[in-house]
């Protein structure tokens, strides 16, 4: 395997950690704050690809079904917090996996009724090609492009967690919300909005991967179990244990994808090796996680005090 | 006699005689129906056993249903038709593959056990997509069946059901032994007040690790029976979704209930099914039922005839 491939391989690794991390975010805050299981924020993903194709599709711009569909995915994610989610926060964790288990079946066919089994989505003609990068290597500029918003949103949210008074009250209600309720915080009001701003981050996800994976019911379910996967890596509630564990899970995921699969092909016949590296490398993810929890059973950065 | 008794009796005289209802009735397609609803009791009621008396949240439950049906699959393709080597397989590997991941898991809590649990369900669905020789992704078909003794071939529906539903009342008949046993009451002691139970002395971690072991093999007799009914396994039985789908048999029914797993599994199915005549949307309309259960049902379904009594008892007034 020469440098340049993996260079490429990393930055692929990185920009899909960057685009779980957008997911992520959103999930470790609800999960943190609230002690909520959302197995339905997937849903909001898959949500969030198909009004930003189908509003492609109306208007002619993805830039015009981007915002739309972000702004849309928010104003669902709210309403479902507002009138359903809501009535769970004191339930056990079991009532919210199903019942957020439920929300997968009703949004699943839901999409279905309204857009079909799936739509097409294409990056802007003018981003789609390859750029060269210093050293020779041609990347493809949709993909950079995502790493760039990727980056951003996470400096973005870093600041907002960390800097600003919202961001102290998420904090505060990830640590100990029986104690930020007793100081006065509106925890319902902040939850509702902190949980629009995560259906936000997901539909940005959703309308940038769209176009390099497909947009098709169910895109939703295999992406939630990486997030959760990467939530529990970096400690629930812990926006930093989320960008690390997303460029964690990114990294081995991409990488095993590529480093096994070489090495299968040398162990193995060809045919074996190219089914087996791609499952690997899934599996190698569940393996970091069995792994992390064994070592440290709250994740890497554990946020909730007594 | 018991009324209970008298219900039981019922009950199981329905459930055997149901192959000749249906044929009297004309109706012997629903057969194959009524196969999956035991097939699926049976796996619910292992979910049960760990969800509903045991306390333990497992998001996982798929592992071992899959795992059961890859097993028999796999000996079905290499030829192997035995009863006794079937059995013996699944239990020994589902049961060796519950003690790997159920002494990695319980040494979590809460959501992580959920998650690991999860996590573990989902590298036994990654592996199974990659075993070309064994189908893939595209699944394993298998054409023989198993055979068992006294010339019994479960490629006979009536047969089959008849079979399926004994393992079927073996499980519950167990259960109901289990619930009432000492290691069934520290079980439940351990789910109701985990440090009191340990304050009482209770080996609480041997004690989940043998519910945990238990609920696998019975989930992976489950999943062979299954591959034996459908003549067909494929990754999906070992997606998470299934385990959602047992998890909500189960919670549909009512956990910690000894009826709860068959009953869940029956309301499902036949409400999937039911749908699937009417419409094309089948899911959307089971989530909201589903919602609706989880929202004002607590207690599943099996809750609902103690609730109506207790209600009756009161004159109707209290809730």
């Amino acid at each position: 395997m020469t440098g340049l491939l993996l260079v490429e391989q990393a930055l692929n690794g990185a920009q899909f950690g960057l685009m779980l991390f957008l997911l992520a975010a959103g999930l470790t805050i609800v999960f943190g704050v609230m002690d909520m299981i959302n197995l339905a924020h997937g849903s909001l993903y898959m949500v969030g690809a198909f009004l930003a194709a189908w509003i492609t599709m109306q208007t002619g711009s993805f830039w015009v079904g981007l915002a739309g569909s972000v702004l849309l995915t928010a104003a669902i994610g709210m309403l479902i917090e507002a009138t359903l989610l809501r009535t769970l926060y004191a339930r056990d964790h079991l009532s919210q996996v199903l019942a957020t288990f439920a929300l997968i079946l009703i949004l699943n066919d839901g999409i279905k009724m309204l857009f079909g089994t799936d739509l097409p989505l294409s990056a802007p003609a003018a981003l789609e090609g390859p750029v060269e990068l210093p050293g020779g290597l041609r990347y493809p500029l949709w993909r950079l492009l995502i790493i760039g918003v990727g980056l951003a949103v996470a400096v973005g949210l870093y600041l907002l967690v960390q800097k600003t008074r919202v961001g102290a009250l998420v904090r505060a209600g990830a640590a100990n919300r029986e104690m930020s309720m007793a100081m006065g915080v509106n925890v319902a009001r902040l939850f509702t909005l902190v949980f629009g701003l995560g259906a936000a981050l997901c539909a940005v996800a959703g309308a940038l991967l769209g176009p390099l994976l497909a947009v098709q019911v169910g895109m939703g379910e295999n992406i939630l179990i990486l997030a959760f996967v990467v939530i529990v890596i970096g400690g629930i509630g812990s926006i930093r244990g989320a960008l690390i564990g997303s460029l964690l899970v990114g990294a081995v995921d991409t990488l095993g994808r590529t480093l096994l699969q070489s090495a299968l092909r040398e162990a193995l016949p060809p045919q074996w090796a190219s089914a087996a590296g791609p499952a690997l490398a899934s599996v190698a993810v569940y393996v970091l996680m069995a792994a992390v929890l064994v070592w440290r059973p709250q994740g890497l950065f554990p946020v909730r005090g007594g | 006699m018991t009324p209970r008794r008298i219900v039981l009796l019922a009950v199981a005289a329905l459930a055997i005689a149901l192959p000749w209802l249906l044929q009297a009735l004309g109706a012997d397609f629903y057969l194959s129906m009524a196969s999956r609803i035991v097939v699926y009791g049976i796996a619910a009621t292992a979910l049960n056993l760990l969800l509903g008396y045991g306390g333990m949240v497992s998001l996982g439950q798929a592992a071992y249903f899959g795992l059961g049906a890859y097993v028999s699959g796999v000996l079905l393709t290499e030829g192997m038709q035995g009863a006794l080597p079937h059995l013996a397989a699944t239990v020994v590997i589902c049961g060796l593959v519950a003690l790997a991941i159920g002494a990695i898991s319980l040494r979590t809590r809460g959501v992580y056990f959920i998650m690991i649990t999860l996590a573990f369900a989902q590298m036994l669905f990654y592996l199974a997509n990659s075993i070309k020789g064994y189908g893939g992704d595209e699944g394993l078909t298998v054409r023989s069946r198993v055979q068992l003794p006294l010339g019994l071939d479960l490629r006979d529906a009536e047969t089959f059901y008849w079979v399926a539903l004994a393992v079927l009342a073996l499980v519950l008949w167990g259960l109901s032994r289990f619930v009432g046993s000492r290691l069934g009451q520290a079980v439940q002691a351990l789910r109701d007040d985990e440090v009191r139970a340990e304050a009482l002395g209770l080996p609480t971690f041997r004690v989940r690790l043998l519910v945990f072991v238990v609920a696998g093999v019975i989930g992976g007799v489950a999943g062979a029976l299954n591959v034996n009914l459908q003549g067909y396994v494929s990754p999906a039985s070992l997606h998470w979704t299934q385990s959602g789908t047992l998890l909500v048999m189960v919670i549909l029914g009512g956990a910690g209930s000894l009826w709860g797993g068959v009953l869940g599994a029956a309301a499902l199915l036949l409400l999937q099914e039911g749908l699937l005549a009417y419409t094309e949307h089948g899911e959307f309309w089971t989530g909201w039922v589903l919602l609706a259960v989880v929202l004002f049902a607590r207690q599943g379904l099996a809750g609902i005839a103690p609730a109506l009594k207790r209600r009756l008892a009161r004159g109707g007034t209290a809730p």
